[in-house]
């Protein structure tokens, strides 16, 4: 019944008179580019400023045992109990990497900065009183990694003072992923970006898909041969563009007032399509579903501020509770914003492909739930 | 009409509409002729709006039958509103747009090339033709609103309640603007709860009241049909009512200091006017009146409608 009232296929035509009115309308209200492009900015300047972070709770760190033996006897496998002490020291949960694996590329397989590699020999090294080192991989800005290292090295300490009385034989040798210092920015940057992606065009699409029902503007609109679906794809399109500049002036200004370091691809382009897609539908779903503007703007906040601060926007979420971890695993925004880290900080694009199938799964339910959910007209 | 065929732009029957308990439209019929202005006249809730919306495709209908330019507006939602016009009851548009951008754009969507500053001019709005809908008077906005009815050239014009709520020089000015159309031969259909403004502006009326049409037809057929005719008024007492009703049998009523003697035949008069003199008892002005419509409206609805639509009963 769709084409039969509405006059069937999609037009361009249509979609770019709506847009160019829409978009015309947004850069005329100054209260939306702020919100749109300079508040992001703003955000990356205060944060990029404060740059700082203490945590608390367990770290997970990647540990790859290389002095496997054989031992004479278990007392002998010094590794073998450095590991277990580092697991019982209550900072850090341990992954196990198996010692076929390329320790660095492990850990940018799995969107990881920390790790802890015990060399060969370590064992040996340690009875015989020669100077050993344990290879710590880490970002030195991120609380995360001074964590490890502190860890790693109280150890050591230990390990040191109860055989040799101090003299240092377990050292610790720093270790970074990429060649280049990797900073707190850099990971601010994706976070903040996912946030405009959020913010504009879901806030904008729950005011004005509630509001433009109340003021009867669709039912304006619905006696003109325009479609639900052009209108909601001329929304879409506008959103996309205004992340994407958006992205490009929180980069530009990371880059040139706090030298951030962020690798910028083709495989960033998904995203910033994707996102705002998803987060318009999804706006325009909870303005569509509610009675009034005002019931709107509250199930707006209550769908969007855990997004906001549960996604790993602001902070990592490997420093929050186990429960709230698993919380923002359902939070669409993490797969934008760990999808965005993937390209960005860590170059696993093999990881980004799971997070954009993630993303792309969400979008195409919640696009599709929009549109039926939508009505033009009234029965 | 671009269809030879079709004679009557609007054709309804049996129209009915609920909405649970509530009869919104309950069983409705009338035609619209081409090229005349025909008023839906009704306090608020009568179900002018529900039934304008069913006849522009945007609410469907219980049952009955319709069809706007030959066609059922709810199947045919997109060539209908191909061909119509239409301004919502309180017109609202984009804040951040001005007349001249919405008028690009609905020449976009409906495809079609205009001249901005003709329609402009025609519905006089060409000296706020780049003035955002946000700085528009209220008057402004429904001549917008017009505007934006005109672009795609339509057949058939709805006009919801368009001066719902405007100063009484916005009100004229709508006016203006409406009368041109209809000079142009446009078919229109107007919903008002301004009686001046059916009387004004339309060619014929149906007043609608509960979701049914009490009355239609032109003006004086309305009143013809539901008003008390003509009458013959004298200022004087109650006794005197009583000495007129007693001696000819005439109707007679009184009310406020003037009686009112209901005039069947011519001489009717001349016998009501020997009695009042044979009375002795003192009578002032005389004349004789004819129920407006107003007086016929009042009383088929059961009360009088305030400026913003409320019937208040009497």
């Amino acid at each position: 019944m769709a084409n039969k009232t509405n006059g069937g296929i999609i037009s361009g035509r249509r979609i770019l008179a709506d847009f160019k009115v829409y978009s015309r309308g947004y850069l005329r209200n100054r209260f939306g580019l702020f919100f749109g492009l300079i508040f992001p900015v703003i955000l990356i300047l205060i944060f990029g400023a404060i740059f700082s972070g203490t945590s608390t709770g367990k770290v997970t760190a990647y540990v790859q045992n290389n002095d496997t033996g054989p031992f004479a006897t278990p007392q002998m496998d010094v590794a073998g109990q450095f590991v277990t002490a580092l697991n019982s020291s209550g900072t850090l949960d341990l992954v196990m990497v198996p010692t076929s694996e390329d320790m660095p590329q492990y850990l940018a397989n799995h969107s990881a900065s920390d790790g802890i590699i015990i060399p060969a020999g370590f064992s040996a090294s340690y009875l015989a009183e020669q100077r050993v080192n344990v290879t710590v991989y880490g970002n030195p800005s991120s609380s995360t990694s001074s964590i490890v290292s502190g860890t790693v090295g109280g150890l050591a300490n230990y390990f040191n003072l109860q055989r040799f009385n101090g003299t240092s034989v377990i050292g610790l040798e720093p270790a970074t992923l990429n060649a280049e210092q990797t900073k707190y920015i850099d990971f601010l940057i994706p976070g903040l970006i996912g946030f405009s992606i959020l913010v504009s065009p879901m806030f904008s699409l729950v005011n004005i898909s509630s509001e433009y029902k109340k003021t009867k503007l669709f039912k304006q609109l619905s006696l003109t041969p325009l479609t639900k679906m052009e209108w909601l794809i001329s929304k879409v399109l506008w959103y996309i563009v205004l992340s994407s500049v958006s992205f490009l002036l929180m980069v530009g200004v990371g880059i040139m007032a706090f030298g951030a370091h962020v690798t910028l691809t083709i495989w960033l382009v998904p995203f910033l399509v994707l996102g705002p897609t998803l987060f318009a539908a999804l706006g325009m779903l909870v303005g569509t579903v509610s009675k009034n503007p005002e019931s709107a703007g509250v199930a707006g906040n209550i769908v969007t501020f855990p997004m906001m601060f549960l996604s790993g926007t602001f902070f990592p979420i490997s420093i929050m509770p186990d429960y709230l971890q698993g919380l923002a695993h359902v939070l669409p925004l993490f797969y934008v914003i760990e999808g965005l880290n993937n390209v960005m900080v860590y170059g696993n694009i093999g990881a980004a492909l799971i997070d954009l199938a993630v993303i792309l799964v969400i979008t195409a339910v919640v696009f599709v739930a929009a549109v039926w959910f939508f009505k033009w007209r009234e029965d | 009409m671009r269809n030879g065929e079709i004679v009557n732009p609007i054709e309804i029957s049996d129209l009915r509409k609920y909405y649970g308990d509530v009869k919104a439209v309950d069983g409705i019929k009338f035609t619209v002729k081409a090229g005349e202005v025909f008023a839906l006249l009704g306090p608020n809730g009568a179900g002018k709006t529900t039934t304008i919306e069913i006849l522009e495709g945007l609410r469907r209908k219980d049952s009955g039958e319709v069809r706007v330019l030959g066609m059922d507006p709810w199947e045919n939602g997109h060539d209908v509103h191909m061909r119509i016009g239409v301004i919502p009851q309180e017109f609202n548009f984009f804040e951040k747009t001005s007349p001249r951008e919405a008028i690009r754009l609905y020449a976009s969507l409906f495809n079609v090339k205009v001249d901005a500053d003709e329609i402009l001019r025609e519905v006089l709005l060409e000296d706020k033709a780049d003035t955002l809908f946000d700085s528009l008077s209220g008057g402004q906005k429904q001549k917008m609103g017009l505007a934006l009815s005109l672009v795609n050239s339509p057949d058939l014009l709805f006009l919801d309640e368009p001066t719902t709520g405007l100063d009484p020089n916005a009100r004229r000015a709508i006016w203006e603007v409406i009368r041109g159309l209809k000079a142009k031969g446009r078919t229109i259909v107007l919903t008002t709860h301004y009686l001046d403004e059916a009387q004004q502006l339309s060619d014929r009326v149906a007043i609608m009241d509960h979701g049914h049409i009490v009355a239609q037809g032109t003006s004086d057929e309305i009143i013809r049909q539901h008003g008390s005719g003509e009458r013959l008024e004298i200022n004087g007492s109650e006794g005197l009512a009583d000495h007129i009703r007693s001696t000819t049998g005439l109707n007679v009523h009184y009310d406020s200091g003037v009686v009112a003697i209901a005039l069947h035949k011519k001489d009717d008069a001349l016998t009501a006017l020997q009695a009042a003199k044979s009375s002795n008892m003192d009578w002032g002005d005389i004349r004789t009146k004819r129920d407006s419509l107003d007086d016929v409206f009042v009383r088929l609805v059961s009360g009088i409608v305030d400026e913003s639509g409320e019937l208040r009963v009497r």
